[in-house]
């Protein structure tokens, strides 16, 4: 099977947000909610527990006049995935696509792959109490069809197919764009990282920290030894030290 | 069409710049914010009251089982029999409190479906399960009194001892190895804290039930001791991911938890031949800061995983 991904090209995005409507139909989706954000346009706010598609509206002036940059996120399915690793029930898998995801009849809501997420995409729904995140469309994929959101883009600013050609279209679009004097894209793809690299990738125009992309990921499982190890070792000293208090002050191995 | 629409574009900017110019006067000009918005870029932990309870309740639990592994083995049969009820009832109590903090409580056997070394999660699924199983065992064994019995509740306390030392140290793993900021940069030092804590409020909780072993007294003044340094090492530094330890609501509880845990027993139980009765006060200090320490660790990692500036300005590791 080949290892499938999403480019998000930010710089043909309309922010019309059909992908997060298709998003949430074709996966039924409950509503999260409706508030007014005062943030541009967007009043989605951010990837939730039933946001899986979020299109973010960046307001800045170039060129002395405002300008929209608009940016569709959605789950990284990381290369190395910190929900994945630290599921404890083995809900969360890597599917045959390459995609992360999490089996909604494994799940028994335990919380860890929240706050192992180093993207904050992961998020439990309270009326059901199970995680939920995008599922890169495994249903479809299955099927041999593209993800929904994909599908749906009338700009083909989501694109799916073959990660490796994709990454290669990133790179192409870069220089295109760089040909048309617009110098300021750059592509999200941090393989540099821990994470080693994303199944989403991106570009954008500025800095990519002002998507909330952050800019060294990394996925938490990198300190389990050296916390493990401080485990141990405190584990040792708590039996030394209770040991030497009874052998000072009881009568350990007195008759 | 009227108004606005046809006033020169120069006319615009120009009244833009004087209303910038008044809310700045007035205090009222928005500070730029980090990231998109200042919005969060991590969820915090979904985890209620239960959690730092279990984390509490757990880690004492442990650290009697340990107490009483070696109280039975220096033929202190008083001490041991304490040690062991309380580390039965942590262990009757902590799989509650772990079952009722998930979403789907009726799956939490699916924790025991699978044993994954590289989530923390996993193998603390598991070591409350060693360490549950084994006092029921202890219990059980020691209540038949029989030959067999006493002998099936020695080797069940033997067990129980050495996974209430894990039970009482994983949390700091569990926590340490997330992306919550101040739970991830205090990996290393959070295994020790919660080793601490909890020996200082299980040897308390020993006397608070009416043990007087001087043994009891030195593990209180050396957990008081160990959380005092701790609690210097993660509090008080110029590091922006320390700020929800020192304050806030989650300060509070946590400079509050730290000094019931830490200096306060401590020199109470120095003072013990000035002040009479400072070993129980001690004791009952100790006890009610560890507790502190869970719900301010939890809250601080709440209040981390807010500042989205903590993940997008922070160099890598």
């Amino acid at each position: 099977m080949p290892t499938t991904g999403f480019f998000t090209d930010s710089t043909v995005c309309i922010g019309c947000k059909a992908c997060e409507v298709a998003c949430k139909e074709w996966n039924g989706v409950p509503h999260d909610g409706f508030a007014w954000t005062g943030q541009s346009y967007d009043n989605t706010g951010g990837l939730g527990h039933s946001t899986w598609r979020h299109v973010k509206f960046v307001e800045r002036v170039r060129d002395g006049a405002m300008a929209w940059d608009f940016s569709s996120d959605v789950c990284k399915h990381c290369e190395h995935a910190g929900c994945l690793e630290a599921c404890p029930t083995g809900a969360i898998v890597r599917t045959e696509f390459g995609g992360v995801f999490i089996q909604p009849d494994v799940c028994n809501g335990c919380g860890y792959c929240i706050v192992t997420c180093p993207f904050g995409v992961v998020d439990r729904r309270p009326d059901d109490g199970r995680a939920f995140k995008c599922t890169f469309c495994y249903d479809r994929q299955k099927a041999g069809l593209e993800p929904a959101c994909a599908k749906v883009c009338p700009t083909q600013s989501i694109q799916f197919g073959d990660l490796d050609a994709l990454r290669g279209r990133a790179e192409e679009r870069l220089r295109e764009l760089d040909a048309r004097g617009i110098t300021d894209a750059v592509v999200y793809d941090p393989r540099h990282t821990s994470v080693g690299g994303t199944h989403a990738i991106f570009l954008v125009r500025g800095n990519v920290t002002e998507y909330n992309l952050p800019p060294d990921p990394e996925v938490p499982t990198t300190v389990l030894r050296t916390a493990w190890h401080a485990a141990a070792l405190a584990s040792v000293s708590l039996l030394g030290v209770i040991v030497i208090a009874f052998l000072v002050g009881g009568s350990l191995l007195a008759p | 069409m009227e108004g606005t629409t046809d006033r020169p574009p120069g006319d615009r900017e120009a009244r833009l710049d004087r209303l910038r110019e008044d809310a700045a006067q007035r205090g009222a000009a928005l500070e730029p914010v980090a990231g998109y918005y200042g919005r969060p870029l991590l969820k915090p932990a979904i985890w209620t009251w239960e959690v730092p309870a279990y984390l509490f309740i757990g880690g004492a639990a442990g650290i009697c089982a340990v107490i009483c592994l070696v109280a039975a083995l220096s033929a202190n049969p008083g001490l041991a029999r304490d040690a062991r009820h309380l580390a039965a009832t942590g262990a009757a109590l902590s799989p509650l409190l772990l079952i009722s903090d998930l979403g789907r409580p009726a799956r939490f056997l699916n924790m025991l479906r699978v044993f994954k070394p590289q989530s923390p999660m996993s193998v603390g699924a598991w070591i409350v399960a060693v360490f549950c199983t084994a006092e029921f065992g202890s219990v059980a064994g020691h209540l038949l009194g029989t030959f067999t019995g006493t002998t099936i509740g020695r080797m069940c306390d033997a067990v129980a001892a050495l996974a209430g030392l894990l039970l009482a140290t994983y949390p700091g793993v569990l926590m340490g190895a997330t992306v919550i900021p101040v739970w991830n940069r205090f990996a290393r030092v959070l295994p020790w804290h919660f080793a601490a804590s909890s020996l200082g409020a299980a040897a308390s909780m020993l006397e608070l039930v009416g043990n007087r072993e001087s043994a009891l007294n030195m593990l209180g003044i050396t957990a008081a001791v160990a959380v005092t340094a701790l609690a210097v090492l993660t509090d008080f530094r110029r590091d922006p991911v320390s700020k929800p330890l020192v304050s806030g609501s989650s300060g509070m509880m946590s400079v509050v938890g730290d000094a019931f845990s830490g200096p306060i027993p401590l020199v109470l139980r120095l003072a013990v031949s000035l002040v009479p009765g400072a070993r129980l006060i001690a004791a009952a200090f100790a006890v009610i800061g560890s507790l502190m320490t869970r719900f301010a660790w939890v809250a601080a990692g709440r209040e981390s995983a807010k500042d989205p500036e903590l993940v997008l300005r922070s160099p890598s590791r």
